[in-house]
């Protein structure tokens, strides 16, 4: 059917366990039994593909698209970086969809019930497709960080949601984007669930470059997915 | 040398106002949601309905399903498949999703249609991804038909599975004056213990 002998492997050295101690709702809800194997030949190589026609003229500025009354409140960022996988390509056209915390540490969301206060200008959600050469770029407002019940004094550490197609379903990465320096990295146990190598792949670098002058603080956070290089299906 | 892939991390529980915004009522679009027929599409329209189970047995009201499937005649809407022989339909993408918190009884409920058999010798099937707080990485796994028998004994992924497990893929039909529903829970632990593969 279809040839997918250059896709990659999830890494699993790369990623958390499913089951981590220390993220307790992990307990019943990873799966305990060994993922099946599957043959690559048989495997999905196919996934949806989104266009221009899926992304808004604001949805990639969420300093703009949740703007009912005024300005949100915090600091503005740049968020920006290439999407490649791990055989080097760049990935243009893949959808990246976030969504985060406002300045306050407080989700839109209707079941977070953490007493900070929403922002009316700040919806915290946002989409964009990459460039021609896998790059993307979203303004923001800097997420707080916010209490959580995992443990006692469990605090999130600032983080940003990023969920990502790429050019099949087998490519298909939800991860979080965190920031440089943040003192609650080290209690995290969602970060900490990341092999120890691998976690500062989810830190951002702050950028002098990326900066805008007298605008917004600039960060860059690169993400590598998985790389396919499939042969085309054939008929019958 | 080569980069290395991104650590995967939960969806967390607040995912819904930027991935299924409109179905959970917020003011925001979405690019894909529960319903992935129009008038237009081609094939026997079905309900796929579904809980997700965690290790108590308890349905998860957190829980993000999406499914990606063929088109009636096998073919998927995408440009690794330029199979000239099957036709696109123009009117289904293929690509679904569906939180599980809106039902009360933490069901996933989407329209869509009995996909066609990707390739001679397979079995029709529809892939399923889900993402949950608690959820580090993604699972996969594929909605077999239990009306397929014959089809689903010849599928090379399907008969390669422990047969006592063969039964945590398939989706079990219900006809009534509604229509087609196929009934596919999920579980994450236990002895129905879903197969999900390593894709």
């Amino acid at each position: 059917m279809s040839k997918l002998s250059k896709l990659s492997r999830r890494s699993w050295t790369s990623h958390p366990s499913y089951i981590d101690e220390g993220y307790k709702s992990t307990t019943l809800r990873g799966p305990s039994k060994n993922l099946v194997a599957i043959d690559p030949e048989l495997a999905e190589l196919t996934g949806p593909a989104f266009g221009p026609e899926a992304i808004g003229a604001l949805d990639h500025d969420l300093t703009r698209n949740g703007r009912v009354n005024g300005e949100p409140i915090g600091e503005r960022i740049v968020v920006t970086g290439q999407v490649l996988d791990d055989c080097g390509n760049t990935l243009p056209n893949t959808l990246i969809e976030i969504w985060q915390a406002n300045a306050a540490g407080r989700y839109v969301h209707k079941k977070d019930q953490h007493d900070a206060p929403l922002d009316p200008n700040f919806l915290g959600a946002g989409r964009c497709l990459t460039d021609a050469e896998g790059r993307y770029h979203f303004y923001t407002i800097r997420p707080g960080a916010y209490p959580w019940g995992n443990h006692h004094n469990a605090w999130r550490p600032n983080h940003i949601h990023f969920s990502l197609f790429g050019p099949t379903i087998a490519t298909r990465l939800v991860t979080q984007m965190y920031f440089p320096g943040d003192p609650l990295l080290a209690f995290d146990p969602i970060f900490e669930s990341i092999p120890e190598a691998a976690r500062n792949r989810l830190i951002c670098d702050f950028s002098l470059d990326v900066t805008e002058e007298g605008f917004a603080l600039g960060y860059v956070f690169n993400i590598v997915l998985r790389g396919t290089a499939a042969t085309p299906m054939e008929e019958g | 040398m080569s980069p290395k892939q991104t650590p995967s991390q939960t969806i967390g529980p607040f995912f819904h106002y930027g991935l299924n915004p409109v179905e959970a009522n917020y003011p925001h679009t979405q690019i894909a949601g529960s319903c992935l027929v129009s008038p237009e599409t081609e094939g026997e329209c079905i309900r796929l309905t579904g809980r997700v189970f965690d290790g108590k047995g308890v349905a998860v009201e957190d829980a993000l399903v999406e499914i990606w499937q063929a088109n009636a005649a096998g073919r998927y809407q995408h440009p690794n498949d330029a199979r000239v022989g099957r036709a696109l339909d123009h009117s289904f993408s293929g690509f679904g999703r569906c939180g599980t918190g809106a039902q009360e009884d933490g069901r996933f409920s989407f329209l869509t249609i009995k996909p066609g058999s990707g390739q001679a010798g397979h079995a029709p099937f529809i892939s399923v991804t889900v993402f949950m707080r608690g959820l580090l990485n993604h699972v996969y796994t594929r909605v077999y038909f239990d009306d397929e028998v014959e089809a689903n004994a010849a599928d090379p992924v399907f008969r390669n599975i422990d047969e006592e497990r063969r039964s945590t893929l398939l989706a079990r039909r219900c006809d009534s004056p509604a229509g087609v529903e196929y009934v596919f829970d999920i579980h994450m632990q236990g002895n129905q213990e879903t197969v999900f593969f390593d894709l």
